[in-house]
Formats: structure tokens, C-alpha cells, sequence
């Protein structure tokens, strides 16, 4: 292979991304995509008309003034362009990385009506680079303290944004994170070929600078509850507990040696970093033939994080069509690019092992798509006869996560709905208990970083009102 | 960081710890555990909270090295440092006033006995304990195991202390003899609890057995520790550790628990090879 593709500043258009070749790329765990280097990136944000009406700050659900950033790039002042999306958004080097731009800035962007919009996540992503690596990172000034404390639980997007926004408003805030690193999903989820760790913790870094205080191995609900946050001094409470219990499929065999949750499967590999075993302590079976159940990021996360551990093939197995595909397309892309394989319209039925209790096969079955569904989606049903088996030592469920029990069952006055998520006042973040928000996937079920980061925003607002007036 | 306070070797490679971690020693119950990593390349691994010291804001853990992990914990004493301690997780011990409380440890698994003991003794019960090992050398807590208890019968495989068989044998005679017996509590090796489970079930006694498969998180997020409890998926971390001991898949538990065998063995081999030569058997034969 070549060198990085693309990596030349193009005249007119919308500047591509370098990114490491596809099989260079499965050999290691480094970021894909590289990022623009200045001179792309001032080309790319000239391409912004400016709207005066702009469509893109309501398609964003933090809102970044994302005009004014784009024109201070173009302008060649990024570390300034960086200060500015941070004023509505804590974690722009994040969001630059794993938004779904195409289905929200970027979709309602004009230049997008007749040609390619404006690539909106990748200047974000290259203002945050900037300033981080220039250590130009200037802590914003933070108001003298209101007197009043607030407790975050979960140093998720949720739980940081939380955190980030009501520091910044003169209060104090303490975060308590059940595992031993901060930054949640952000740092067991998402893969570090998408988002380097790095980047989290020196964002997690930033808002310690800012005062935020993080307790990490706190698990509230059994070293404190709630009740106790709010006795102990914290005048409001943000639950971002995250989604936190994964869901199988009660299929047979599903317990047998090689079948993982895609979160213990992703946790082991990057919150642990099973991938540099023996090197770190915590093991993870690689597998000759990997199959990946489910549709969504994270069986795509999944499937890909497999691909680098060297198996000699990994599939993902959907029950609907390509058109359903929940991921990305972006990174149906790169995982295509990356060899990874589809099976679509199938369904697993039973895993198989041998005498060890080792998985060997999984047993599908063809499915057909009939009439839509209350998802809009057209509902798959079993072609009968069609059973088929697949070869398969790993097998990961990533068919989405239940919620978490820890906080309801020590807090029962906190409503939650029949699948367990907590209710909330959607406006507000208001829980049915006082004092108590919260928001990103323990009450949504399974979203994405932004959409929790747009609720730990709409939360903090209302818990500043809250901590000021006592008003519920 | 979490200091190591006090270090005693109860048996050969079995130590106790106390560790200072205050606010898990003032929350904890009888039944819940902690989860560990000891350095920055650790991994993270349960045990459960023997006793506390709300006082002196300590935990007891008592850990036997088996791999890598509890090695490097082996090799720690007094005054060295746990990088996490995550902790009290699991639901307590339902603890009631059953009658007669039989308490059965097997080998290690009297460690985690020793807490449900005292609050089944604090709560009313009579307590019976039978404790075992493979050999004299290797039983521990029988002093505090006494104490919290109004009889105690040890056992040994080899005959070398007290009665000669297994645990489930003097359990056995108890009700053979007619004892009035209103709960079981039995926790070792998942073999022993099966044993256990298995002498109880034809007459129908409330059996509590604890469980330890592999966890990586301990809060319900990765669902490594899923075990099959009348033929429903549990998560030890969350629903247990303890659950009534004849609905437990224990032969899915122990084909699981063996999910990395060969990994811990190859970390075992590189650790030994870099860190000098250990002995893993008994040394006194």
C-alpha cells in the first residue's frame, strides 16, 4: 500500500481526511482517520457561506455556534475557534471524532443541498487537535463560588458535560465514576482507532483544572446513595449512570466459552487493553472466525476492534437489510475497507460448542422483510427451513443494553419506566425525585454521545436554576 | 491508591490483608465484595469482604494465589499500596432468624463464611459451621470460625485434622440425626458448593451458596459473570454473589471459569520466569 490517501490539499470541493491505509490500519490500534493539517483546514472552512440564518447551530443538539468557529478557522485563528465551540460544547476533540455530523449539522448544511456540506466535524475535530497540541488549552475564567455543591454520578459525555457547565456557572462539583478511569463509554465503548484515550483524559484533565473534582472506584448506590449525596451537603444530584447492562438474546449456548457482550468485549479491550496481553493482565479470546451480532456503532465498533486482533475472518450477522443498518455509513466504509464481511437477513437461533464448553458454530436462519414496524422499519420474519450453520469461535452480542439496576434499587423514589430507564422531564432533566436530574442513556436507553452530552447541557441549566432559587 | 495495613499468612500461599479503604468499611455487609487491580497493567479481579473495621476505616480480604493477579498481591505486605479498590458490591446476605444456620467453608471459601456466620449468630440463629480442607496445613480462620459459632466441625481429605472426608459428609449425619435445619450456607470451591447443594436438595433445605465466576466490571455493565439460575440469566455482580444453591448451574460456572485457562497459565509462566521461581504446590511434602 501506499502512503495516507487523500492527504493533499485539494482547490474547491470538500477536503477529504488522510487515514491510514486499510491494511496497514488492521495491524495496529492508532486513530484512522489523521486529521487536516492547517492549510486543509482553512480550504475547508472558506467553503462556509456564513448563512445568516444557519441551519447547522439547530441541527446540532449542544447548539456550537458553528458559523463563527468555521469562519475563525478560515481565518487561521484555531486555538480561538476551539475556545469558541467549547463555550457550548466541553468536549469538542470527542464530539469531532464520533458525532454522527451526517445526520445532524451536516445534514442541514446549504452548501450540502447541491453538493458535499460543509465537513462541520472534522474543523471541530481539528480546532480541538489544535489548541490541545499547541497547549494553547486557556482555562475559561470561572466565577467566584455560589456556596452551593453538585454531585454528578457517571463521568460519562453525560456526567462530564454536567460537570463542565456548572463549574463554569461558580459552583462545586463533584463527580463520582464507578470504574477506575473517567470518561465512560468514552473510554470502555468506543475503540481507541476511533478515539484515541488519550484525547478523553486530557479532557477529563481540563475540567479537572477547572475545579471539578473526580472520585474515581465510587460506585453510588452502594458507597453512597443518593439520599446521602443530598444529606451530605449536595444541593442537586445528575444521575448519568449510563446504559450499563447488556442485553442477550436467551438464545441456547448463549453462555458458552466465547460469546460476549459487545460491553465486555469492548471493555476488555479498551478500558483493559486485553489487545497488548500479556503485556496487560486482562485476557480476550481472539478468535479464528468472529461473528458480531446486531447493526448499530457498537456491533460495528465491536466487529472492528475484532478485525485488529488478526482472526481470519469477522462477520456481522443483521436480520434486516443494508438499507436498515442503524451504524454510520461512514463506518460500514471503513469496516468494509477493513475486510469485514455482512451477513444480512439473518438471524442466529443457537450457539453450539465442543466438550470444553468452546464455542464452535452458531445456527442462523434466512429472514425476509415484511411490513414496517412501530420503528418505521420493515419487520423481519424467519424464512422457514432456511437454518444454516456458521463457523464461529466468537461470537458478540451487540444488540443494545438494559438498564442498569444500581440506582433505582437504592433509590426507589426515583421513577423509572418498564425497561428500567429512569423518566425524566425532558426540558428539564428532572427526575420525579427533588434535587435529582438526570439524563444520557440510563434514561434514553442507548443513544449517543452527543444526544447525552445535549441532555448533561439541558440538566446542568436547570440544575443552576435549582441550586440558586430552591425552586422544584 | 489504597495502603495494605496489616499482612498475615494464614496458610501456605493464603494471606490476609487488611486494607484501608474507609468508607467501604463503614457501607459494607456480610456477603459483598470488592473488586481489585492492583497496578496499571492489572486486571480487575472480585473478592469478598471477610470483615471491617469501621473504626481503624480497614476491610479484610483473604486471598490465596492461584495466578497472576493474587500473586502480585502475594507479594505485597504492610505499608505497600492497591492502585483500585472498588467496593461494597453485590447484595448483602439475606440474614434472618432461620433457627439453625449451618454454615459449611470450604478451603478458601471459609473466608467468605466467616462475615455470614457472625450475622446469622447476630440475628439469632444457632449457628453450626463445618469447615475443610485438603490437609491440616491448609484450614483457615478455625479460631474465628469458633468464635462466631456454637459448634464447629472441621474436616480434612487427608485425615489430618478432625474428621477424615469432606464436608458434606458431617453435613450428611446432621440430617441423618434429625436436625431441625432452617438454612444452608455453603461456600468453597464451586465443586464442594455443587456437593453441597446436591445433600440438601432431596430434603427440600434452604441452601445459600456464593458464587465467584470471572467479572471484569463487578457493576452489571459486561455480563462476564452470567450464570445460569434456574434456567434464567443472572449477573452475579448485581443480582448475587449469593443465590439458593439448587437452581445454580454450577457445571456452566465451572466450564466458564475456565474460559482462559490457557491465558492464565501462560501469565502465570512469564510472571514466575520474571519474578523468580515460586511454589505453587505445597511445599511440605
Amino acid at each position: 500500500m501506499s502512503g495516507p490517501k487523500d492527504a493533499k490539499p485539494k482547490q474547491g470541493g470538500r477536503q477529504s481526511m488522510a487515514e491510514q491505509p486499510p491494511l496497514e490500519r488492521i495491524r495496529n490500534f492508532f486513530e484512522v482517520p489523521l486529521g487536516y493539517t492547517p492549510e486543509q483546514a482553512m480550504l475547508e472552512a472558506s467553503r462556509c457561506i456564513q448563512c445568516k440564518k444557519p441551519l447547522c447551530v439547530g441541527g446540532c443538539p449542544v447548539n456550537i455556534n458553528i458559523p463563527w468557529f468555521v469562519r475563525l478557522i478560515a481565518e487561521g485563528k484555531f486555538s480561538e475557534a476551539a475556545r469558541k465551540i467549547k463555550e457550548t460544547n466541553g468536549l469538542p476533540a470527542v464530539c469531532g471524532r464520533v458525532c454522527p455530523q451526517e445526520d445532524q449539522c451536516e445534514k442541514v448544511c446549504i452548501i450540502g443541498k447541491k453538493g458535499d456540506p460543509v465537513s462541520i466535524g472534522r474543523l471541530e475535530r481539528f480546532a480541538a487537535d489544535y489548541e490541545r497540541e499547541h497547549g494553547e488549552a486557556e482555562l475559561p475564567e470561572i466565577p467566584k463560588w455560589t456556596g452551593k455543591r453538585a454531585a454528578v454520578v457517571g463521568a460519562g459525555p453525560a456526567g462530564l458535560t454536567v460537570a463542565s457547565d456548572l463549574v463554569k456557572k461558580g459552583h462545586k462539583v463533584t463527580v463520582f465514576e464507578a470504574l477506575h478511569t473517567a470518561g465512560g463509554v468514552l473510554m470502555y465503548g468506543i475503540p481507541e482507532f476511533r478515539l484515541p484515550k488519550k484525547i478523553v483524559q486530557s479532557e477529563v484533565e481540563f475540567l479537572k483544572r477547572m475545579g471539578v473534582e473526580i472520585v474515581l472506584n465510587a460506585v453510588v448506590g452502594k458507597l453512597e446513595t443518593i439520599d446521602e449525596l443530598l444529606a451530605d451537603g449536595y444541593g442537586a444530584v445528575f444521575v448519568g449512570s449510563g446504559a450499563g447492562l447488556p442485553n442477550f438474546m436467551n438464545l441456547s449456548g448463549e453462555n458458552l466459552i466465547g460469546v460476549y457482550s459487545a460491553n465486555e468485549y469492548l471493555t476488555r479491550v479498551n478500558l483493559m487493553k486485553a489487545y497488548l496481553f500479556p503485556e496487560f493482565d486482562t485476557p480476550v479470546i481472539r478468535g479464528r472466525k468472529v461473528t458480531v451480532f446486531g447493526g448499530g456503532n457498537t456491533a460495528m465498533d465491536s466487529a472492528r476492534t475484532a478485525l485488529r486482533l488478526c482472526p481470519e475472518e469477522v462477520t456481522i450477522v443483521y436480520r434486516r437489510s443494508r438499507e436498515e443498518l442503524p451504524v454510520r455509513v461512514e463506518e460500514v466504509h471503513h469496516g468494509e475497507e477493513e475486510g469485514l464481511r455482512f451477513q444480512f437477513l439473518t438471524a442466529p437461533k443457537r450457539f453450539t460448542g465442543d466438550r470444553d464448553g468452546r464455542l464452535i458454530a452458531v445456527e442462523c436462519v434466512k429472514m425476509v422483510l415484511g411490513e414496517p414496524d412501530e420503528s418505521g422499519r420493515r419487520r423481519p420474519s424467519e424464512v422457514k427451513g432456511s437454518e444454516f450453520q456458521i463457523e464461529t469461535d466468537v461470537a458478540i452480542v451487540a444488540i443494545g443494553n438494559g438498564a442498569n439496576p444500581l440506582i433505582p434499587q437504592t433509590t426507589p423514589d426515583i421513577k423509572v419506566n418498564k425497561w428500567g430507564n429512569i423518566t425524566v422531564d425532558q426540558d428539564t432533566g428532572r427526575t420525579s425525585k427533588k434535587g435529582v436530574f438526570s439524563g444520557g442513556d440510563i434514561v434514553r436507553g442507548g443513544a449517543t454521545v452527543i444526544l447525552a452530552m445535549g441532555d448533561g447541557r439541558r440538566a446542568a441549566d436547570s440544575m443552576h436554576e435549582y441550586l440558586m432559587t430552591g425552586a422544584w | 491508591m489504597y495502603e495494605i495495613t496489616e499482612k498475615q499468612e494464614l496458610a501456605h500461599t493464603v494471606y490476609l490483608y487488611k486494607i484501608k479503604a474507609p468508607l467501604i468499611a463503614k457501607k459494607r455487609r456480610a456477603g459483598q465484595f470488592v473488586v481489585l487491580r492492583m497496578n496499571e497493567h492489572g486486571e480487575r479481579i472480585p473478592l469478598t469482604i471477610v470483615d471491617s473495621d469501621e473504626k481503624a476505616g480497614t476491610i479484610t480480604i483473604i486471598v490465596q494465589e492461584v495466578g497472576k493477579s493474587t500473586a502480585i498481591l502475594g507479594d505485597m505486605g504492610a505499608g505497600d499500596s492497591i492502585l483500585d479498590v472498588v467496593g461494597p458490591l453485590g447484595k448483602p446476605t439475606h440474614i434472618e432468624n432461620f433457627g439453625v444456620a449451618v454454615c459449611v467453608g470450604g478451603g478458601i471459601g471459609t473466608a467468605p463464611v466467616l462475615p455470614i456466620a457472625k450475622a446469622l449468630k447476630a440475628a439469632g440463629n444457632k449457628v453450626i459451621s463445618i469447615i475443610g480442607a485438603r490437609t491440616k496445613g491448609l484450614l483457615i480462620l478455625e479460631k474465628e470460625m469458633k468464635e462466631a459459632s456454637d459448634e464447629l466441625w472441621v474436616t480434612t481429605d487427608d485425615g489430618s485434622c478432625g474428621h477424615h472426608g469432606f464436608v458434606t459428609q458431617v453435613l450428611q449425619n446432621f440430617i441423618n440425626e434429625g436436625m431441625k435445619i432452617g438454612c444452608v450456607v455453603g461456600i468453597g470451591p464451586v465443586p464442594m458448593m455443587r456437593a453441597v447443594a446436591n445433600t440438601t436438595r432431596p430434603y427440600k433445605l434452604l441452601t445459600v451458596v456464593s458464587l465467584n465466576p470471572i467479572m471484569v466490571d463487578g457493576t452489571g455493565m459486561c455480563g462476564s459473570c452470567r450464570v445460569t439460575i434456574g434456567r434464567k440469566n443472572q449477573f452475579v455482580c448485581v443480582d448475587g454473589p449469593e443465590f439458593n444453591g439448587h437452581e445454580v448451574d454450577f457445571d456452566e460456572l465451572i466450564m466458564r471459569n475456565r474460559s482462559y485457562i490457557k491465558e492464565e497459565k501462560s501469565a502465570m509462566e512469564e510472571f514466575t520466569y520474571h519474578e523468580g521461581d515460586k511454589c505453587y504446590e505445597r511445599c511440605d511434602k
